[in-house]
């Protein structure tokens, strides 16, 4: 339970279910930021929801494995010119990791959040497949694609077959202290921005303190003339326009970064289009995709999915599409159904 | 008196947590009624219900310092032990400016305080048993330095592990170097199981907290001898009750109520350790035998109500919550503003790394411990433990 108005009411329809429910907010970060999720004002709404539905609530510090999984590689990434995955590293060791086979230890039968995804049953063999939310401007699915039927088999989404609307309304009828709070938005352990700072500046304040910025040379995609310069080639994405040195009148994109050489190459809208994806450490829900078998890929928490095939170590998309930054995860679907995951290279 | 039924699952029962608080003794709940409406008045004022006030509360001051060996206007009353640590700390502070130590072990409402300060902490060896030698040295260094030792701090009884500490030969040390050095000592652990007035005597300043010991929350003492008066400069300004140590309208009914707690603990202590060290033997025996249970110090150094106990292979938090389900309370470590739990910085000091702290859970026995629940306990404990070391609960 993040004390967000989704969990809450998660915990809402578990209960008028008949389950015995138990809440848990996992405190995963005591640092600067503790104005995203799990700050301990959400603790307190948390505590203050299960009190309204009768539930017990516990606070757990897994402060040490988020640091380890989640946190040490946002940091790594960045120094490696990658994009990292916080959200699905969290969901993938902490939630549905050290939380899950803590709750299997205490004897539950599952742990539920409030993602707006659906697990259903295979009518056949029983197996568990992951579907998107039911709301698709809400849909949490990605942030979940890299968990396994391993998961997914003690995993229930309580509202992922509800619209956000309809979400909100069970917690005002009910009278949830959570009912009219706003959804975070944000990495939870990265302030949005630093004191007196502009926007993505809690970012770059929170890289600072544990790790080296340096800044890069931009370079031009086509010419490979220098453009100028970035103050920081480690916050730079692939994707970005803002804060570019753009050489004209044309809107530039970061198309490629080197951290070790400490260079950004730009380029137009059609630099960064791809044919295809690399994935590594790829994941599969249930049985693999056969090589050639036809998907949809999805490129970010609320990117648009594109038509594509599947092949042994990549994903060809049908038409040339926005590349995938390197390290980034791509969740492969088969209709609404997440099939599985692998990381961008 | 019995526990809200409603707060206790149906069937048998085991509060293990005595460390973290007690139920008032029958005896103090009836002392302290007729001052909540009855003899109500401000123990300030200048007409009869007032110094009918008064009285109580001098009875009960009268009452405690010869429980603990004072003299009865050498007892400060206070809203609990954390603020008595605190009034000793920043109080001695503020008089006479400079250095000040505590052991690496105590209570945080003693290392906050000292660490607001500038204060230093001393080791403690693996028992958790402060270093007299470090004391000493850490004092001689102060006083090399320019400015001798204001305040040294060492509890009476450790909250954690139960390890008494050697409060004498600490005053010892640290006079050896500098004659002036106020020694406090936090004895709030320690009137249910020792003679404080004996383990104090030559301490300057002393916290008492009354729910340790069969008395209320919300109420406590500082004993603030002769010289340690005289440099005490109060924390909070008023209108200057106790000595204008502590202002603030007495809270008469919760003094009344701890004195008369303090007198039974005292009276009945000897028979109240012999009893409860029986059952926490048999309790910490058996969960050595039956699932491997580890202590962190001998129990020739503990108290008899201590039954900390370390569970390799499990995580002492889940094992909380398992015997919790079952009706058995105990603790682990602290928590922080969230209610998360944190590692305890005692453990630490003692050197043991994070994995092995988590590994801890404090079971804390008090007077009204029975052999009902010692029994229950160690049944739900040693399946609670065999379930955790599975790595799932058993198929139903």
């Amino acid at each position: 339970m993040s004390g967000g108005v989704d969990s809450s009411v998660a915990a809402g329809l578990l209960v008028e279910d008949g389950h015995e429910v138990v809440g848990a907010t996992m405190k995963l970060w005591g640092g600067a930021s503790d104005s995203g999720c799990c700050s301990a004002a959400d603790v307190r709404d948390a505590r203050r929801v299960c009190d309204q539905l009768g539930v017990e609530h516990h606070v757990f510090n897994f402060t040490t494995e988020f640091t380890a999984s989640v946190v040490e590689p946002y940091v790594a990434e960045h120094a490696a010119g990658r994009t990292p995955n916080p959200c699905v590293e969290c969901n993938r060791h902490l939630k549905f990791g050290a939380l899950l086979e803590r709750a299997a230890r205490l004897g539950f039968a599952a742990v539920a959040t409030g993602h707006h995804a659906r697990v259903e049953r295979s009518p056949g063999t029983g197996r568990p497949r992951l579907r998107r939310g039911a709301d698709a401007a809400k849909d949490q699915s990605y942030v979940l694609a890299a968990l396994t039927s391993a998961e997914l088999d003690r995993v229930l989404f309580p509202v992922g077959a509800l619209t956000k609307a309809e979400v909100r309304a069970f917690a005002e009828r009910r009278g949830l202290a959570t009912a009219a709070k706003p959804d975070s938005q944000d990495v939870c352990f990265v302030a949005s921005r630093a004191p007196g700072g502009g926007p993505s500046s809690g970012r770059r304040s929170f890289l600072e303190d544990r790790m080296e910025l340096h800044p890069g040379r931009v370079l031009d995609a086509a010419t490979g003339e220098s453009l100028g310069e970035v103050p920081a080639v480690e916050l730079v994405t692939v994707g970005q326009r803002r804060g570019l040195p753009a050489g004209g009148r044309r809107r530039r994109f970061a198309v490629a970064i080197d951290t070790a050489a400490r260079t950004v190459v730009v380029g137009d809208e059609h630099d960064l289009l791809a044919g295809e994806v690399v994935l590594t450490a790829r994941t599969w829900v249930g049985d693999p995709l056969p090589v050639g078998a036809r998907c949809t890929v999805q490129g970010s928490a609320h990117g648009r999915p594109v038509a594509a095939t599947s092949l042994a170590d990549r994903v060809r998309f049908d038409r040339p599409s926005r590349r995938v930054a390197p390290g980034q995860l791509v969740a492969c679907y088969l209709g609404d159904e997440v099939v599985g995951s692998g990381v961008a290279c | 008196m019995r526990p809200d039924p409603a707060t206790v699952p149906d069937g048998p029962s085991a509060y293990l947590d005595h460390a973290a608080s007690t139920p008032m003794r029958p005896e103090a709940v009836e002392a302290m009624l007729p001052f909540l409406a009855g003899t109500f008045a401000n123990p300030s004022g200048a007409h009869g219900p007032s110094r009918s006030a008064r009285r109580a509360l001098d009875a009960a001051r009268e009452e405690l310092a010869s429980v603990v060996g004072c003299e009865p206007d050498e007892v400060v009353f206070t809203s609990g032990g954390t603020e008595a640590d605190n009034l000793a700390v920043l109080g001695a502070h503020a008089g006479r400016p400079g250095p000040v130590l505590a052991s690496a072990v105590e209570h945080r409402a003693v290392l906050a305080p000292v660490r607001a300060v500038g204060g230093t902490v001393v080791p403690v060896d693996a028992r958790g048993v402060v270093d007299l030698d470090a004391a000493r040295e850490l004092a001689t260094g102060a006083r090399r330095d320019g400015g001798a030792v204001t305040l040294a701090s060492l509890m009476a009884v450790n909250s954690e592990t139960g390890v008494v500490q050697p409060v004498e030969r600490f005053c010892e040390a640290v006079r050896a170097v500098d004659g002036d050095t106020l020694v406090h000592c936090d004895a709030a652990q320690a009137l249910a199981w020792l003679d404080v007035s004996a383990a104090t005597s030559r301490c300057d300043l002393v916290t008492l907290s009354a729910h340790k010991f069969g008395g209320p929350k919300g109420t406590g003492a500082l004993v603030v001898r002769g010289r340690a008066a005289r440099v005490l400069r109060p924390v909070a300004h008023g209108g200057g009750q106790e000595r204008e140590l502590r202002p603030g309208t007495q809270n008469v009914a919760g003094a009344v109520a701890m004195a008369v707690a303090a007198r039974l603990a005292a009276a009945e202590r000897d028979a109240t350790v012999r009893r409860v060290a029986a059952l926490r033997d048999r309790l910490a025996d058996g969960l050595a035998d039956a699932v491997g249970a580890l202590e962190p110090a001998p129990r020739a150094l503990r108290v008899a109500g201590s039954c900390h106990l370390r569970f390799p292979g499990v995580v002492g938090e889940e094992l909380v919550l398992l015997a919790d389900r079952e009706g058995v309370s105990t603790s682990t470590g602290s928590a922080c503003a969230s209610g998360a739990r944190e590692p305890s910085h005692v453990l630490v000091a003692m050197g043991w790394d994070e994995a092995s702290a988590a590994q801890a859970v404090r079971i804390s026995l008090g007077a009204t411990t029975t052999a009902a629940e010692v029994d229950h306990a160690l049944r739900v404990v040693v399946r609670a433990v065999r379930q955790l070391r599975l790595g799932a609960a058993p198929a139903r």
